[in-house]
């Protein structure tokens, strides 16, 4: 059966698609998330040059892997994905960007910039 | 017409007695994090090596320890308020959210001293 008038529905959720601020903040949390855990991952090499050269090779060891690359730049990607995005925030915070156009363009840049700034932390690292 | 009392009002604490403490302190944790992430990254990946005795050394020296610092207690500490409001928000029975968010304080203290008690160490013994 057809709809026949024009009243608005409520989005259902396995056909709804969400727009760009909901993904952008649904992966503030996520990332918040990884970060917590990539700090945990960070106090335990931190941990390991205390304890002296010999447990800090097994940790260097596991981080110059090839998984414990793609850890870390998936880390460094999660972080600056959050401050980004978190310099949003604190400017909403503060009263300015709110409007449908400013709020799309900022989460547009957030993704640019995390990808910018990782990058360039990387050539920095390995060059 | 408010059915608050003038007190409650001038108060502003709210009913959980704490007013806006917890997103305040998120956001002022997040302000010094800003520039605390960006020069760790940096500085981290402007490292000459990643051996041993550079670590050690970079961690010794006193900027560097003292910064550390910083970062440890803001970003664990807004690390914990973020768990926090997450577990709040998905975690419905009492028992297990509240269990949940003590372990996560608990932990993230834990967490931060032990890695400040390392810094210092490193930076008194070398």
């Amino acid at each position: 059966m057809a709809y026949e008038d024009e009243r608005p529905l409520s989005p259902h959720l396995q056909v709804y698609r969400l727009p760009l601020t909901a993904v952008v903040s649904i992966i503030h949390r996520l990332t918040g998330l990884v970060i917590v855990l990539g700090a945990v991952l960070l106090i335990v090499v931190l941990f390991s040059v205390a304890a002296g050269p010999q447990s800090y090779a097994t940790a260097q060891a596991a981080l110059d892997s090839w998984i414990g690359r793609l850890l870390l730049i998936g880390l460094t990607l999660a972080l600056y994905f959050h401050l980004c995005n978190g310099v949003r925030h604190l400017f909403w915070d503060i009263g300015y960007g709110f409007e449908l156009e400013t709020v799309d363009r900022t989460a547009l840049a957030t993704a640019v910039g995390a990808l910018v700034l990782t990058s360039a932390t990387w050539l920095l690292a390995l060059l | 017409m408010s059915m608050r009392t003038p007190l409650a009002r001038v108060k502003g604490l709210g009913a959980a007695k704490e007013g806006v403490g917890h997103w305040w302190h998120q956001r002022l944790t997040a302000l010094a994090l800003v520039p605390l992430t960006v020069w760790f990254c940096l500085a981290i990946a402007r490292l000459p090596g990643s051996d041993h005795a550079t670590l050690v050394a970079w961690i010794a020296a006193p900027f560097n320890a003292v910064l550390l610092v910083a970062l440890i207690i803001a970003g664990l500490y807004h690390g914990y308020l973020g768990v926090q409001v997450v577990l709040e928000d998905y975690v419905h029975p009492h028992w297990a959210r509240t269990t949940l968010i003590v372990v996560s304080g608990f932990g993230a203290f834990l967490l931060a001293l032990g890695a400040i008690f390392v810094v210092l160490q490193l930076a008194f013994e070398n």
